[in-house]
């Protein structure tokens, strides 16, 4: 008895089709130089081939369904390309339900002599793109995981910096938030440097940083011991006067660490602990 | 951790005495080599499955270890079980506390190890045994 | 069967880990360097793990070992050529390496040393030499 609907719908493919088109072009969201006509028409029409083709009375509400894979394929792919063309997750969610209200409206049509049919395949029928939706959905927003993956690693790339500001003195300017991640950046840049250039002192710039909790404390603290298991030491400098308040208030222990309010003092202090000095240089009275 | 990893590659190595940790780090060395997983990481992981081996060894009566490439969505990792027929530990949260030590260990080991790597798991039984079974992604 | 060798550089001693240690090996190199600190009225001791890739808490323990031992008989202990990921572990796995110094490398240790010690009460008649202990114990 459930193989009637499949067969209408089988029988209805150009009809769905066109109905599907023509809703879509009454949406007014449309881009028109993102995407033509033709190219609607092509997707359009290879999705619901592949549906119509794999669909029978076993997997009408299963869309984890091996035969649905090329469907769920269709899918990915319209998906991630239009994510790349610039359309939100709404329009194309729009889009594909699109086949879904064709296809339902269809359905009705050809099946008003049997109402408990009808509604027993609608049952199945909703179910089944519900599960599609939840691709499309899921699909768009690895894309977009991808993207950001790949934007962090650029950004924890060029954001570290490590300065040699004086024979055996280092700077790191840390700019953004210092989560664990990039901590991990930050110690092995700053480690590394310190082995090349041998370096005694790092001075570790923290007034590009928005927010000192404890958890960013605790990443400064691993930084400091770290720096110091290579026989290095740890001045940390640019701590605004908000950032000193909170630290007290949470109750942060900084004893064990050298701060300095600013790079300039820090400097000062690394100059004085190298045993360096800086004067000012009597110029000669006759050239 | 179970749901939606897929393994790539398994071996399994027993470990009986203080000589088959060495080669054993080795073999998890290759395993992290060949997913291209950084430097650091690779030092974690092999620090971690150098103090689980160790503790397989002095309080497990030795084991077996099952050495796994496996990846979940977008990234991929090594997985390791350790389990052994050993005694098994009475009180996992005690041992799972920083300052825990039945040996003269540092007291130390779970804790600890429990931070080097992304996924850590571990079932024991008294008189039966203990499983760890620990994860540690490339770009984790 | 491996020895660890420990060189001698005036009043202070210097081990260099090239292999892996194992629990044999490793209470040697401590039963060794305790032995020849005191034959020697050493006054430092250096561990170079420069090529040391894994520093779990069975080796930071030897490490720690032979920093106290060594205090006991009046010498510092220094570790040089720390890894950075072999750092930047230790601090995540929190072995704590009480009672040790480091530095960069065996020059700044010896540095390092020179500046913690009291050499006053240092007295040996030899030069910088390997000095290795006269009875061939059977490992």
């Amino acid at each position: 008895m459930g193989a009637n609907f499949i067969e209408i719908l089988r029988k209805s493919h150009s009809v769905i089709l066109e109905k599907w088109i023509d809703s879509q072009s009454n949406i007014m969201t449309f881009n028109d130089d993102l995407i033509s006509n033709q190219e609607i028409r092509e997707q359009a029409e290879e999705l619901l081939s592949a549906f119509l083709k794999n669909l029978n009375e076993d997997n009408a509400s299963n869309g984890d369904a091996p035969e649905f894979d090329e469907v769920v394929e269709a899918l990915s792919d319209l998906s991630i390309s239009r994510a790349k063309l610039g359309f939100s997750p709404k329009e194309t969610g729009v889009f594909v339900n699109g086949m879904k209200n064709a296809i339902m409206d269809t359905l009705e049509a050809g099946m008003t002599a049997a109402p408990a049919e009808l509604y027993a395949a609608s049952k199945q029928l909703h179910t089944l793109f519900d599960n599609f939706n939840i691709v499309t959905f899921e699909t768009f927003i690895r894309g977009r995981e991808e993207v950001i993956i790949r934007q962090t690693d650029e950004i924890s790339e060029i954001s570290t910096p490590v300065i040699r500001v004086w024979e055996g003195i280092l700077a790191l300017p840390i700019i953004g938030t210092l989560d664990s991640a990039r901590t991990q950046v930050v110690m092995e840049n700053l480690l590394e440097a310190i082995v090349e250039t041998g370096s005694s002192i790092a001075i570790l710039d923290i007034s590009g940083v928005p927010a000192v909790d404890s958890l960013v404390a605790q990443h400064l603290m691993k930084t400091v011991a770290a720096t110091r298991l290579m026989g290095a030491e740890c001045v940390i400098s640019g701590i605004r006067p908000e950032i000193a308040q909170t630290i007290v208030h949470l109750g942060i222990d900084l004893s064990n660490i050298i701060t300095k309010a600013s790079l300039a003092h820090a400097l000062r202090f690394s100059f004085q602990s190298l045993k360096l000095e800086v004067r000012k240089v009597q110029i000669p009275a006759n050239r | 951790m179970s749901q939606m990893i897929s393994v790539i590659t398994k071996q399994s190595m027993l470990i009986q005495q203080d000589q088959d940790v060495v080669p054993f780090r080795n073999r998890v060395k290759e395993c992290a080599v060949k997913l291209k997983m950084g430097l650091v990481n690779q030092t974690k992981l092999i620090t971690a499955a150098s103090e689980l081996v160790r503790n397989m060894l002095k309080y497990g009566r030795g084991g077996q270890v099952l050495i796994e490439s496996v990846s979940k969505r977008n990234q991929f990792g090594v997985r390791l079980v350790f389990i052994d027929k050993g005694p098994g530990i009475p009180d996992i949260t005690l041992a799972m506390k920083d300052g825990y030590s039945t040996g003269k260990s540092l007291g130390l080991g779970l804790p600890g190890t429990k931070r080097l790597v992304n996924e850590f798991e571990i079932e024991s039984t008294v008189g039966v045994g203990t499983k760890v079974s620990i994860i540690k992604w490339c770009n984790g | 069967m491996e020895k660890i060798p420990i060189l001698r550089m005036g009043p202070f001693l210097l081990v260099t880990i090239q292999v892996d240690l194992y629990d044999r090996l490793a209470l040697n190199l401590e039963a060794d360097l305790i032995k020849t600190i005191s034959d020697t009225n050493a006054k430092g001791v250096l561990i170079d793990i420069s090529v040391v890739s894994i520093v779990d808490s069975f080796m930071g323990r030897i490490i720690g070992n032979i920093a106290s031992m060594s205090k006991i008989l009046d010498a510092e202990t220094v570790v040089v050529g720390m890894q950075p990921a072999v750092a930047i572990t230790l601090i995540e796995l929190g072995l704590p390496l009480t009672g040790v110094h480091t530095a960069l490398n065996v020059e700044r240790g010896m540095e390092l040393l020179r500046s913690k010690v009291n050499l006053s009460d240092y007295s040996s008649s030899e030069d910088e030499d390997e000095y290795e202990s006269d009875d061939q114990r059977d490992y």
